[in-house]
């Protein structure tokens, strides 16, 4: 700090004004700045310096004014603010002298931007400076327009423009141009009197305005039809020229990148070409001859010559080419593909992935190259030749690619893993003519990278070994064998012992043996062993350890046998820390022990899981999003009903958008239709649940069948240990009852249960001691919730009082409109139906609405309509919704609400606050 | 279009920023940061930002030395050419200061915006050639030397004086 002392007293130095440095004191300043060692020692001489510049700023001194301005800058530029300092930048452009100006200009480029209302005030600065007589000066306030101009300002300053264009002055004119690009931009109705100017700037020979020129001429285009329409007519000639001229030219070494002549100026014209030849089949015609000589030109391994061959083939691509002239162009990015260069691979294949639409024969051509780029050391370029490689794919293919890709498997770096994983399976799922093929190359990908496998991945594989009666002894026999091999692959693990539990005796007794399959000998203990052994591995997790415990309780009625050995490992784990192991081991010994009469019967090998169900699932998990689906109809197959959405209590983001004093906590509920369904066989197998947190645990369980299943072995209330607080269908109770107190009855359990085929003595025993507890304990599940049937919940509620309609919250891109109804002898419930409208030009995806409302009144979300609101309030998104006000004629409706969507991929998210009900509700 | 360009350190700290389209600045820190994290992990030097800069933005990045040369732009614009931008940018720096190095950036980053103004104009290329854009670069020196003998130095010399 005393460096810093120093420098604020040593104003001696002030004199020496070199140029760009206004004074030693900046460079004391960022020195000083430098040479703090904490963010705090930044902070405070960022602070001084601040003080004295407002200091100077109060006093009005002149001469030191543009340094200071330079300081902000720098100020700026580490982020604190500096808004104090605008005014300063008007002054400083005001000013007569040139270092001001510049400094003044610099300031107002940086601390301004369009938005601010100051920047209105210095169009007149603006205005006078583009008619100075010095060019330096004009060529200010060109920079500065051009970089911050505002609509108003480009309706203002447009003739002026116009004007410079035609200025003898090389740098005016090319500035001036594109300060034509930003006004255009802003204003795109004055596009049609830049037209001829700048087709007429196209005949220049400086490279700098033709540069210029030829971008202010692609906007010009992407602004108006009229402006395209006439360049089309009027410069395609020109353009070739150009091309032409700069291509054949011998030698301009001003120009010259790397022995190449201005390979910015080919490729802005080769760009415009683009725009111009696009769905133009004579101007591509006429293209045709030039684009083939600098395709064919262009012969490098220059970085700038790659450039030129890249734009030509994007144009190549871009307009009504000869298809000669395609392959010419495809047959360069494959040469680009065997390029040493790391950065021409890579927009060689981001190119391909694009010509892949138009040509794919020409692409798959150079397959191999591209599988080579898949094993390059370069982490972007393998990614993008993997996702090439997907869209190469096809019948006739798919079997020698995935050869290659799982062989790479063993050699892929592991970060790479996951990515290929989940590609080969995707490729595998996708194009699997035959089963077998399918499973083989599973397990070959499950042994080789198992623990880059995604949950759904090995979920779908149960499903379809369990649906594949002939390959199910093929399938256990070879995954025991990988076992052996692999034993720390966790999903090959999880698979096996799955498949070990349920087919057991297929592997023992060589059972299905297919043609040409080597028959193995494995003792029924060895089976024991492969379990037990996964079991008791360090790396096991939760889950894999309680698919071990499932898997071993099969066994034992498989293999009577060994029926001794498994309830003794079984009963290892009755003290395990894990409460699950602990409560499935307690409740699987006593199956074990005390139920030998209906053990057969209840460890029965699975039905064959419902393959079309299950992908159903996986396609709407795939796309699901956090909320408020679409209410998807139960789910059918197989005459099942499975309630498909239940109330979900929100989690914090919502508490936090209340600002929650603590005596006035909201209820807060959003209308969801979570199915959890990549936990789909982790239900199955009863292991839901253990590491969701308690709110998440209701929607899993419920939606499942098969949880009941096997909570028939826990059947708690029966032969219950003490374990029987936890259980799920007490949980999704329990959890109700908090959440929506004055609700009647659905026996959603008890209906869910009676479905399910087989085991029907003891699940009936449990389904009706559980709908006993459903009706007793808990007045539970919501009332007109359409868990079940997906009725509209209007039609059930008749003898309606319509009160008028509010709008509850509007917005520049968003509107919503409250309709409310109510029934007479229920005055404290009102029923709101809300719609959506959007008001901008692009649509709204993944829309999710949340509403939360103050402790004395309850609300119920229903689910949307849709969660798409298509653009320019071309239809509408709707949501129900019930209010209870409990304070009824004292306190009246409010509520806070909450839309958070999409536009083009990007996150939005807007609030408010509903407080115009009418009254009396 | 061009959409930022930013020079920073090996450490991550901005040396010079500069944005084309709106930022707000609060956010430019946040933004510095983005970048600098997503810069070291591939070898290419192209990085997709869309998540920084919205779909389908783009940056070309150059290491040299202790500095890091970073443009961000949208997909109008060829990588490779951008690139070759990085470097007449560099090229054009490394004229102006006589090899330069990151001192010379720090204290005079208010040369670098005079050079990136010649250079580039509201994300557009205005000039491509090295040796134009330091014809103008000197030109605006020489004006600014003039104006500062004949009306700032005497100013504050007398105001000196006069203590």
């Amino acid at each position: 700090m005393d460096t810093v002392e120093k420098i604020v007293e040593d104003f001696a130095s002030d004199i020496a004004m070199g140029p760009f440095s206004s004074g030693t004191r900046l460079r004391d300043m960022i020195r000083a700045i430098r040479a703090c060692k904490t963010a705090a020692e930044e902070r405070a001489v960022v602070r001084r310096e601040c003080a004295e510049i407002r200091e100077a700023i109060g006093e009005n001194q002149q001469e030191i004014r543009h340094r200071n301005m330079a300081k902000l800058m720098f100020i700026h530029m580490l982020g604190y603010p500096t808004h104090f300092g605008q005014m300063e930048c008007l002054k400083l452009i005001a000013a007569a002298g040139y270092p001001e100006k510049r400094i003044g200009y610099l300031g107002l480029m940086l601390l301004l931007d369009e938005r601010q209302e100051v920047l209105m005030l210095v169009t007149n600065s603006l205005k006078q400076d583009l008619n100075h007589s010095n060019q330096f000066i004009v060529g200010l306030a060109l920079c500065a327009l051009g970089n911050i101009c505002s609509a108003e300002m480009a309706r203002d300053l447009s003739p002026e423009v116009e004007r410079l264009m035609r200025s003898r002055e090389v740098n005016t004119k090319k500035k001036a141009a594109l300060c034509a690009i930003r006004i255009v931009r802003k204003v795109p109705d004055l596009a049609e009197n830049f037209m001829g100017l700048a087709s007429s700037l196209l005949k220049e020979k400086h490279h700098g305005i033709l540069i210029s020129a030829v971008q202010l001429c692609t906007e010009l285009c992407k602004a108006s039809k009229d402006a395209l329409e006439y360049l089309r007519k009027n410069c395609v000639e020109g353009l070739v020229r150009i091309l032409r001229d700069v291509s054949n030219s011998s030698y301009a070494p001003e120009y010259d990148v790397a022995g190449i002549s201005d390979p910015f100026l080919h490729i802005r014209v080769l760009k415009l070409m683009r725009i111009l030849g696009q769905g133009d089949a004579d101007c591509s015609e006429y293209m045709n001859d030039i684009l083939a000589q600098v395709a064919t030109k262009n012969e490098s391994n220059k970085n700038a010559a790659n450039a030129i061959l890249y734009e030509c083939v994007q144009t190549i691509m871009g307009i009504e080419a000869t298809s000669g002239l395609r392959v010419l162009a495809i047959n360069i990015l494959g040469r680009f593909l065997s390029n040493r260069d790391n950065n021409i691979r890579y927009v060689a294949l981001n190119m391909l992935m694009r010509a892949i639409t138009v040509d794919t024969q020409a692409v798959q051509r150079h397959r191999t190259t591209i599988l080579e780029c898949v094993k390059d050391a370069d982490a972007s370029i393998r990614k993008r030749a993997l996702e090439l490689v997907f869209l190469l794919v096809n019948d006739t293919n798919v079997k020698p690619l995935t050869k290659e890709l799982v062989d790479y498997l063993d050699s892929a770096d592991p970060d790479f893993k996951e990515d290929l994983t989940a590609k080969i399976c995707s490729i595998v799922e996708k194009f699997s003519q035959e089963k077998l093929w399918y499973l083989d190359q599973m397990f070959k990908v499950l042994s080789l990278a198992g623990n880059h496998v995604k949950d759904d991945v090995w979920h779908a594989l149960v499903v379809v070994i369990s649906n594949a009666s002939e390959l199910q002894g093929y399938s256990v026999r070879l995954l025991y064998m990988a076992l052996q091999a692999f034993v720390d692959q966790g999903s090959l693990v999880r698979v096996a012992v799955w498949c070990i539990g349920e087919y057991g005796e297929m592997l023992v007794n060589n059972v299905g043996m297919l043609q040409g399959e080597e028959p193995i000998t494995v003792t029924e203990s060895d089976a024991v062993d492969a379990v037990q052994l996964a079991l008791n591995r360090y790396s096991a997790d939760v889950t894999t350890r309680a698919m071990c415990l499932v898997a071993l309780l099969k066994l034992s009625s498989r293999f009577p046998s060994t029926s001794e050995r498994i309830k003794q490992i079984v009963s290892q784990n009755k003290k395990n820390i894990v409460l699950e192991l602990q409560q499935r081991s307690i409740e699987f010994s006593s199956i074990i022990q005390r139920h030998q009469s209906i053990r057969p019967s209840l460890l029965e090998r699975m039905p064959a899981l419902d393959e079309a169900s299950y992908l159903l699932r996986r396609a709407s998990a795939t796309q699901a999003t956090l909320a408020a689906d679409k209410p998807t109809p139960a789910v059918t197959p197989g005459g099942l009903k499975l309630p498909n959405g239940v109330a979900k209590p929100a989690t914090s983001p919502l508490v936090d958008l209340l600002d929650l004093s603590s005596d006035d906590v909201p209820a807060i509920t959003t209308a969801s239709t979570t199915t959890a369904p990549n936990d789909f066989l982790q239900d199955l197998l009863g292991i839901g649940g253990i590491s969701s947190s308690p709110a998440a645990a209701p929607s899993s369980a419920s939606t499942d069948i098969l949880i009941d299943l096997l909570s028939i072995g826990s059947s708690p209330s029966q032969n219950g240990p003490p374990a029987a607080d936890s259980t799920p269908a007490q949980a999704i109770t329990e959890l109700f009852k908090i959440n929506v107190p004055d609700t009647k009855p659905v026996s959603t359990i008890s209906q869910v249960g009676a479905i399910v085929p087989e085991a029907t003595d003891l699940l009936s025993s449990l389904s009706s001691s559980t709908s006993v507890s459903g009706t007793k304990s808990a007045p539970a599940v919501p009332q007109d919730m359409d868990l079940l049937d997906g009725l509209p919940s209007n039609t059930s509620v008749s003898g309606l009082v319509n009160h008028s309609s509010i709008t509850a919250f509007q917005s520049a891109t968003l509107k919503i409109n409250f309709d409310f109804k109510k029934q007479p002898e229920k005055p404290h419930e009102t029923t709101v139906h809300a719609t959506f409208t959007n008001l901008t030009s692009s649509s709204y995806t993944d829309f999710v609405f949340q509403a939360a409302v103050p402790k004395f009144i309850q609300l119920r979300l229903d689910p949307a309509s849709g969660n798409i609101v298509p653009a320019s309030g071309n239809g509408s998104v709707t949501q129900g919704f019930s209010v209870t006000n409990n304070q009824h004629g004292q306190k009246p409706l409010a509520m806070r609400i909450r839309m958070s969507y999409k536009v083009n991929g990007e996150d939005r998210l807007e609030q408010g606050q509903v407080s115009n009900f009418p009254a009396g509700l | 279009m061009i959409q930022a360009v930013m020079v920073m350190s090996t450490q991550g700290k901005p040396r010079l920023l500069k944005f084309y389209s709106y930022q707000p600045p609060e956010k430019h820190q946040d933004l510095v940061r983005g970048v600098f994290q997503c810069m070291p992990d591939s070898v290419s030097n192209f990085v997709k930002v869309d998540a920084i800069f919205g779909p389908g933005a783009k940056l070309v990045y150059k290491h040299l030395a202790t500095l890091y040369f970073v443009f961000v732009f949208d997909s109008s614009e060829n990588e490779l050419a951008v690139l070759d931008l990085v470097q007449v940018f560099v090229e054009t720096l490394d004229r102006c200061f006589k090899n330069v190095c990151e001192l010379d950036i720090v204290f005079n980053f208010n040369k670098l915006h005079t050079i990136l103004d010649e250079m580039i104009l509201g994300g557009q290329v205005i000039e491509t050639s090295s040796e134009q854009i330091m014809r103008s670069v000197e030109e605006i020196a020489r004006l600014e030397k003039q104006s500062n003998t004949t009306s700032l130095i005497p100013k504050s010399i007398s105001e000196r004086f006069s203590r």
